[in-house]
């Protein structure tokens, strides 16, 4: 089974790109299963099921999405294997920027989109630096010039990534993305013993444990402030 | 040149300022440091604060360094002289009927069809620079020659820029500052002399003036129009155009079609507007996914484009007439 990550900010068009490089995949009887990583709430997994996609579904609740995600993931690539797909994809929110769900020997795809403004990949880090590929959409409503910015940007903080544009409605760039993801030669049957690609902090404050008051005393572990520097006269 | 100090690579390589900038390397009061010296002294928690793989870094700066190269190479090297479009299939698998199409830089193509017929795909096609590997088994050429594979996966490096009725501007800057941000990220150096430039080039194809102080995204339809015309003629790095239905632009569109063609544009469009479709020096037919048919732009075409033309002049200078106040006679439209 091929076994491939995406990962990439809400509403960046992470769903709508996958869906259409389904699409492209069914053509050539490539069958795909996947798994939607969230906190609280999807409804993602609708839309893959409209689809005729098998689909299941991790809620992280309080935790960062992408740690639950590396506790759950080797579950998952169980349960695709057992389903005899050719390729699962996992699709999760990018919802912690200092995180990313990526392993170091699986396919790594970042979604980002045009929309979400020019310091964006300055802001995302390892989620945007560590992936493979970096696929840009919704640039059918920005100018030539607003792609050509962002795309160097996306350059400057990941050299090493192929970008590509996706329109996530159209679908336009799904067909050529499909031809990069799905390799014929790769047979995943476990992630046992291989490595998250970038460290996870690790979640150590009280408020991580489930503190809910405000206060010095209730302020425990690692606990880091912001500086306040004197004011200038 | 781990033993640079950051100032000499600064010098040799000024767009390492972007990579430092964009991964939050602070490098002020770093330019007496060699590179290793400055990576060696990132500490182990402001790396895991800033997300910095102390290990990698290094290496991502050559690449990057790589990148940039590369891009400013090319510009002066292989300029895009032609493009070759190889028969393929239908979407019912017979094989496309047409020899072969060469169009030359500074050459217009339009490009018609029915809704479904395959115009984006075949747009598609010439994006990807496709090698029969897509579902229309088309292949594109060069320069008469198979492309190297980096215009598929290089950012900087597009074969193809875009132009659609639905783009808007989104970045909240004048239209001084925007221009200047995408000189910067295409790295030119006289960037001052070319933004005037576009800046006269967008006013001639817009009719209502705008200024270098104008926010953006106050610009009226037509302006924004002109202006992203204007840019990508001038400023973008890709040798072809693609359009998408520029038809209600509020611009003068046989003006636009000659900007992109004087900055040695290959233009593509995919339109029904028969202005912009007689201007063409080829017109492609899709039926079904294939080519059906090119059609050069005959005398008799080109006559009645002419008469297109003078239609649409008039109507622009009704429409200024209109704009200023004026009252209208039967005799503004002859
Ligand atoms: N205009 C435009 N809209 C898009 C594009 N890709 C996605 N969208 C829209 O953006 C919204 C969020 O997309 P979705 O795939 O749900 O994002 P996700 O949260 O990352 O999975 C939806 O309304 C999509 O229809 C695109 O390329 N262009
Ligand atoms: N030669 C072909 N073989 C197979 N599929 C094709 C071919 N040409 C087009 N298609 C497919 O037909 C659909 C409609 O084509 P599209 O290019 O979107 O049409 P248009 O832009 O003219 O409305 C797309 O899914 C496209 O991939
Ligand atoms: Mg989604
Ligand atoms: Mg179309
Ligand atoms: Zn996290
Ligand atoms: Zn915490």
């Amino acid at each position: 089974m091929n076994f491939i990550v995406f990962s990439g900010p809400p509403s960046s068009g992470k769903t709508s790109v996958i869906l259409k490089t389904i699409a492209a995949l069914k053509h050539q009887g490539i069958s795909v299963g996947v798994v939607k990583f969230d906190c609280l709430h999807t409804d993602d997994d609708l839309l893959y099921e409209k689809e005729g996609v098998p689909v299941r579904k991790g809620l992280s609740g309080a935790l960062c999405p992408d740690h639950f995600f590396a506790s759950n993931i080797e579950e998952v690539v169980q349960w695709g294997n057992q389903k005899g797909l050719d390729l699962l994809i996992t699709e999760s929110a990018g919802l912690c920027n200092r995180c990313s769900p990526y392993l170091a020997e699986v396919k790594g795809v970042c979604v980002i989109d045009n929309l979400s403004g020019i310091n964006t990949p300055k802001k995302i880090g390892p989620m945007l630096k560590s992936a493979d590929y970096v696929v840009i959409t919704k640039g059918d409503i920005v100018s030539q010039a607003e792609r050509e910015v962002f795309a160097s940007r996306v350059t400057a903080v990941n050299p090493k990534a192929v970008v590509m544009h996706v329109n996530g409605l159209s679908g336009q760039g799904a067909f050529e993305l499909s031809t990069l993801l799905y390799d014929k030669n790769q047979d995943i049957r476990t992630l046992e013993g291989m490595k998250l690609r970038f460290p996870m902090p690790a979640a150590l404050c009280s408020y991580c444990l489930g503190e809910t008051r405000i206060g010095k005393q209730y302020q425990l572990g690692n606990v880091r402030k912001i500086k306040w520097e004197e004011e200038q006269p | 040149m781990k033993n640079k100090t950051i100032a000499e690579l600064l010098a040799l390589y000024p767009f390492l300022n972007e990579f430092f900038l964009q991964n939050r390397l602070d490098i002020s009061g770093a330019m007496k440091y060699t590179l290793e010296e400055y990576i060696a002294q990132i500490s182990q928690e402001e790396a895991e604060e800033k997300a910095i793989n102390k290990e990698t870094l290094y290496e991502e700066m050559t690449d990057y360094i790589a990148q940039v190269q590369a891009f400013l190479g090319i510009e002066e090297e292989e300029r895009v002289r032609s493009l070759t479009i190889l028969p393929g299939q239908t979407k019912s698998g017979e094989p496309e009927r047409f020899g072969e199409l060469t169009v030359a830089a500074s050459q217009i193509v339009s490009i018609v069809g029915p809704t479904g017929s395959g115009k984006s795909r075949l747009l598609a096609d010439i994006e990807w620079a496709a090698q029969g590997d897509t579902p229309t088994k088309r292949r594109i050429l060069i320069n008469g020659a198979v492309p190297d594979i980096k215009w598929r996966f290089s950012s900087n490096n597009r074969l193809v820029a875009q132009l659609s009725q639905n783009m808007n501007f989104i970045m909240d800057l004048s239209v001084k500052e925007f221009l200047e941000m995408h000189a910067q990220s295409r790295m030119i150096e006289n960037a001052d002399e070319v933004i005037k430039r576009i800046m006269e080039v967008a006013n001639d194809l817009a009719g209502e003036r705008f200024f270098p102080d104008t926010p953006v995204t106050g610009l009226s339809g037509g302006q924004s129009r002109a202006l992203m015309i204007a840019d990508t003629a001038i400023l973008s790095a890709s040798p072809i155009v693609l359009i998408d239905e520029i038809e209600n632009a509020g611009i003068d569109r046989g003006k636009a079609l000659d900007l992109l063609v004087s900055e040695d544009k290959i233009v593509l469009m995919a339109t029904h507007d028969p202005l912009l479709a007689l201007m063409a020096d080829h017109r492609i037919v899709i039926q079904n996914g294939g080519i059906h048919e090119v059609l050069e732009t005959s005398a008799q075409e080109k006559e009645l484009l002419e008469r297109l033309r003078k239609t649409d002049a008039a109507v622009q200078n009704i429409r200024q007439s209109l704009r200023k106040g004026k009252v209208l006679s039967s005799s503004d439209f002859s």
